[in-house]
């Protein structure tokens, strides 16, 4: 392996001075609360990751397994009193890990999966759209449910049957997105939407309640074409250079002259666009960080803009489920809180353990299922607890995987994006919501 | 331990608990190697996982057979080196057994397994009523079978005691691998066990069970900050409330340093012209502490407080809590490595100490910050430096051992809460008397005859050298 580059090499060594080896950060870890041993928990994985960058240790298979039961969530720097930059270390890390397996070429680039799956059918909203036609008839002609009841997607193999299941009951998406939508009312800002894959794809209806949120907030939304997936699955599946492209694409497709912010309405695609300016060192890099510093949440926007209070009640018990994405990368976790607690008849309960990751994170339900199993089980027996009707959250990796959860275990809860929940209650419409709350 | 009987130790302990409870490669035993004190390293023969008492029982028993030393771990949040496995050895790790087994209210009692997170268990409890008072600054991660070992206090030390006045009983094993329990009803005939085996880190057995007392919540609080322009300012008015007969519940000092860190982690809104804060809690039934309040403003208002500030509300409390618990971990921001003090002084002596510190930390050329469990008379002195500059590594370590014989000096001792560890080894002969320490040698023996739980630990060995490096 001494022909090989070590994975640290490209990291600033003093990302790993900050870690004072304090361990605070381990029981705010899902991977650490779950198995206890410190190899998979935040301050053990920082050891490693620098006992390899100073060559101290080879990068072996076990190491590897710790490094990949790593879920990115980084609920460690939000527990870090410290200030360590975890993501800015971890991501890194795995790129380079990649990328000196695809020179040593022992191992194939990407397995058939990622190849497929990953790199062909998720950055093109279109193509995920024509792979779930299957699903989608099943769910038309109604056994669908009974199908995913009696578990007989168990049955299509491995990660594809994994993928199968996450796809949700069929709602009316509404029409393909237009390219200007104008405010409603005096206009307060003139913003620009990002679009995204599978988020147009799964979650048009959400895009469109983000919209007419937008509208009743006094904003002139542009939705610019030329714009794409943001390149985060391809970032942490080890692709860097495929995500550059992605992002380099966004960044041109945006002009940010005639904008107050580039809106993104899920957590995972806000985080990796704020991150652009960081994770390449070319001549694009300013372009990326200006673009990268437009970039907002929309619970972020709208709580500093000044959130115009809906009249439509909706009486109903909710929690909300922080993202790890928007709320450990991106800080942003009582803006969407104080944005719902405006909805008039909604009680809103904390959720206990909010923030522990759900075991979606990206596509590592896909990758580790087993871990991503048992982080979901726990989220959804605290969701449980709280005895609400509807849980939401912020992302759509989140509202998946709740969501199968949820049909799976037959759980009386709506699972919902908070622009859908504000959008409705705009609107004057109800969500479905099971009359007895979900107590236990 | 030699390597070569560690392959059928091994071998043996993945039969018994299963290879997924085990670890034994190099690369996965390296982050065992140390604890939150990272100036000595050595890495374990072996990690085990026990899932039950009987499992701790059965692994205490192969490392007997064997001849292996044993080191229990929690959360691995010791500042004194606690963890450290001196010469190699086996590592307990309790963190799969972290039930919380019974949470009975009636009796104000719970039952834990040793690996609940201390803030596990106050989670637990939330809208009961009732709290588990020891709240070292690492609650969020460190276990209760580790704030057991170590005797944890914290900011509310100073009117609910430390963890051994929670503690209502005990099971652990022992060396032997016979297992002990101790309490939950005191029972006035017989040794104080309980005495014995809390804080004794992990050097006379391994606690697998609590029965902890639970405190019922006070009626109310009043939290408030007062930001002073002189520390020598800030210690005196804390002397002065406790001479005025008032206890609150916390009396804390941060001193400029901390503040900058603890600013820059939590965005609080503290003044960073302020020499030091003082963050004062009084607690109890609601009626008197309006009058408490007016009186600790007063006192601190003589000792030119600039400000006298309470908490608007629940949410400030809260973050202000963590601002001071944070603290320490905060100075990571400050420099790559620190090295924290745990000096105690008798409480009117605190103005004499920090000035003596920031004295101490000048001749050597070391920055030095400081926070306080001050109505305790306990410092935290942090000394701040690059672990790769040898040459600082080495003033440190001198500057260390200056302020710590400067609290003996005073009148007080080396450490409060944190414990010995490896780290203050050569203090105990300075601390006590040698009969005094051929008693606990003696005691240890007689838990402990080999000599194999937590070897190289808290009492330093007949001929005064301390562990090895
Ligand atoms: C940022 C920070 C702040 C801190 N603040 C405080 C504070 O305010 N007050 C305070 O008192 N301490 C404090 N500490 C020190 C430390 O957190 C405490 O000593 C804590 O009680 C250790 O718990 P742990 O689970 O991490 O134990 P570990 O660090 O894992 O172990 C500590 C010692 O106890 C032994 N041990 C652990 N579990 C067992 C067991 N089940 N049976 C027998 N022996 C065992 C170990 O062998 C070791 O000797 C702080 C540490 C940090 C890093
Ligand atoms: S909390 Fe931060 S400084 Fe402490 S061990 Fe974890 S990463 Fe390191
Ligand atoms: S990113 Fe998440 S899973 Fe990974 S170490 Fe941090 S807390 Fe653990």
């Amino acid at each position: 392996m001494s022909d090989l580059k070590n994975p640290g090499e490209g990291i600033d060594f003093g990302l790993f001075l900050d870690c004072v080896h304090c361990g605070l950060c381990t029981s705010a870890c899902p991977t650490y609360t779950e198995l206890g041993d410190e190899n998979d928990g935040p301050r053990g994985r920082v050891y490693l990751m620098r006992q390899v960058a100073e060559g101290r240790l080879g990068l072996d298979a076990r190491i590897r397994k710790h490094l990949d039961l790593c879920l990115d969530c980084r609920a460690c720097e939000t527990a870090c009193p410290s200030g360590v930059h975890y993501g800015r270390l971890i991501e890194p890390f795995r790129l380079a890990v990649e990328e000196a397996e695809h020179q040593r070429s022992v191992v194939k680039r990407y397995d058939w999966f990622r190849q497929l799956v990953l790199f062909r059918l998720f950055p093109y909203a279109n193509r995920i759209r024509l792979a779930m036609t299957p699903v989608r008839w099943l769910q038309r002609l109604g056994i669908y449910g009974w199908m995913e009841r009696l578990g007989l997607f168990k049955l299509v193999p491995g990660r594809l049957g994994h993928m199968v299941t996450l796809v949700g009951p069929l709602v009316d998406q509404g029409p393909k997105l237009p390219k200007f939508l104008p405010a409603k009312g005096r206009r307060r800002a003139r913003v620009a939407f990002f679009v995204g894959c599978v988020a147009e794809a799964m979650f048009r209806h959400t895009h469109w309640a983000t919209l007419r949120v937008l509208q009743e907030n006094g904003c002139d939304v542009l939705i610019p074409e030329g714009q794409g997936c943001c390149g985060a699955i391809h970032f942490h599946a080890g692709s860097s250079d495929g995500a550059r492209k992605l992002a380099d694409a966004n960044v041109a497709a945006f002009d940010l002259a005639e904008i107050d912010a580039v809106i993104v309405n899920h957590g995972g695609c806000g985080a990796m666009l704020k991150e652009y300016g960081l994770h390449w060192h070319d001549d694009l890099q300013p372009a990326r960080r200006r673009f990268a510093e437009k970039v907002k949440d929309i619970n972020e926007f709208l709580d500093q803009l000044g959130l115009v209070p809906p009249s439509g009640r909706i009486e109903a018990t909710a929690t909300y489920h922080d993202a790890c994405h928007l709320g450990h990368a991106q800080k942003v976790r009582e803006a969407p809180r104080r944005l719902l607690a405006q909805i008039p008849g909604l009680a809103l309960r904390e959720l206990p353990e909010t923030e522990i990751c759900c075991g979606s994170a990206g596509t590592y339900n896909l990758n580790q299922p087993a871990m991503a199993q048992r982080l979901m089980r726990r989220k959804l027996e605290n969701i449980l607890k709280t005895g609400a009707q509807i849980v939401l959250a912020s992302n759509a990796g989140c509202l998946l995987q709740i969501g199968r959860e949820v049909r799976q275990r037959r759980a009386p809860l709506v699972v919902l994006h908070p622009m859908d929940l504000l959008d409705m209650s705009y609107r004057d419409a109800k969500p479905a919501i099971a009359s007895t709350p979900a107590r236990r | 331990m030699i390597a070569t009987a560690t392959i059928p130790l091994l071998r043996e302990l993945r039969r018994r608990l299963g290879a997924e409870n085990v670890l034994g490669a190099p690369s996965e035993l390296v982050v065992y190697e140390c604890d939150g004190f990272t100036i000595e390293k050595n890495r374990p023969d072996a990690v085990v996982f026990p899932r039950s008492t009987e499992q701790v029982s059965e692994v205490v028993k192969l490392c007997a057979r064997y001849g292996a030393s044993i080191v229990p771990r929690g959360a691995g949040t010791s500042l004194a080196g606690g963890c450290l496995p001196v010469g190699g050895g086996v590592v307990v790790m309790l963190t799969r057994m972290k039930r919380i087994l019974t949470i009975d209210l009636r009796n104000r009692m719970a039952v834990v397994e040793a690996g609940v997170p201390n803030l596990e268990l106050s989670r637990a409890l939330a809208g009961s009523g009732f709290h588990f008072a020891p709240d070292p600054s690492s609650q969020t991660a460190s276990t209760i079978g580790g704030n057991v070992a170590t005797n944890a206090g914290g900011p509310h030390t100073l009117k609910y005691g430390v963890t051994l006045n929670h503690v209502l009983g005990l099971e652990a094993v022992l060396a032997d691998g016979s297992v002990l329990q101790i309490g939950p009803v005191p029972d006035p005939a017989g040794l104080d066990l309980l005495g014995v085996l809390v804080g004794s880190e992990g050097t006379l057995a391994i606690v697998t069970k609590v029965w902890v007392r639970l405190t019922p919540n006070p009626e109310d609080y009043r939290t408030l900050r007062a930001i002073f322009t002189s520390v020598d300012d800030a210690t005196n008015a804390i002397s002065d409330i406790i001479a005025a007969g008032i206890l609150p519940a916390a009396m804390e000092l941060m001193d400029q340093g901390i503040i900058a860190a603890v600013e820059e982690a939590y965005r609080f809104g503290f003044p960073l012209d302020a020499k030091a804060i003082a963050v004062i809690e009084v607690d109890g039934p609601a009626a008197g502490l309006d009058e408490q309040e007016r009186r600790v403003e007063t006192i601190c208002r003589r000792w030119n407080a600039r400000e006298v500030l309470r908490a608007a509300d629940p949410r400030q409390r809260e973050l202000l809590w963590k601002c001071r618990k944070m603290a320490v971990g905060a100075v990571g921001r400050l420099s790559p490595s620190y090295c924290i003090q745990d000096g105690v002084v008798p409480r009117t002596r605190l103005p004499h100490i920090l000035r003596r510190i920031a004295e101490i930390g000048a001749k050597h050329r070391v920055r030095i910050v400081n926070v306080a469990h001050a109505g305790d008379g306990n410092v935290h002195p942090i000394l701040l430096f690059d672990e790769r500059d040898r040459d600082e590594v080495a003033r440190v370590l001198e500057a260390g051992r200056e302020v710590l014989a400067e609290c003996i000096a005073s009148g007080g001792s080396v450490t409060a809460e944190h414990g010995i560890g490896v780290e203050k080894l050569d203090f105990m002969s300075r601390l006590f008397a040698p009969a005094d320490l051929k008693a606990m040698r003696r005691l240890r023996e007689a838990f402990d005859p080999a000599g194999r739980l937590n070897p190289g630990k808290l009492l330093p060995s007949e001929c005064g050298a301390s562990a090895q490096t």
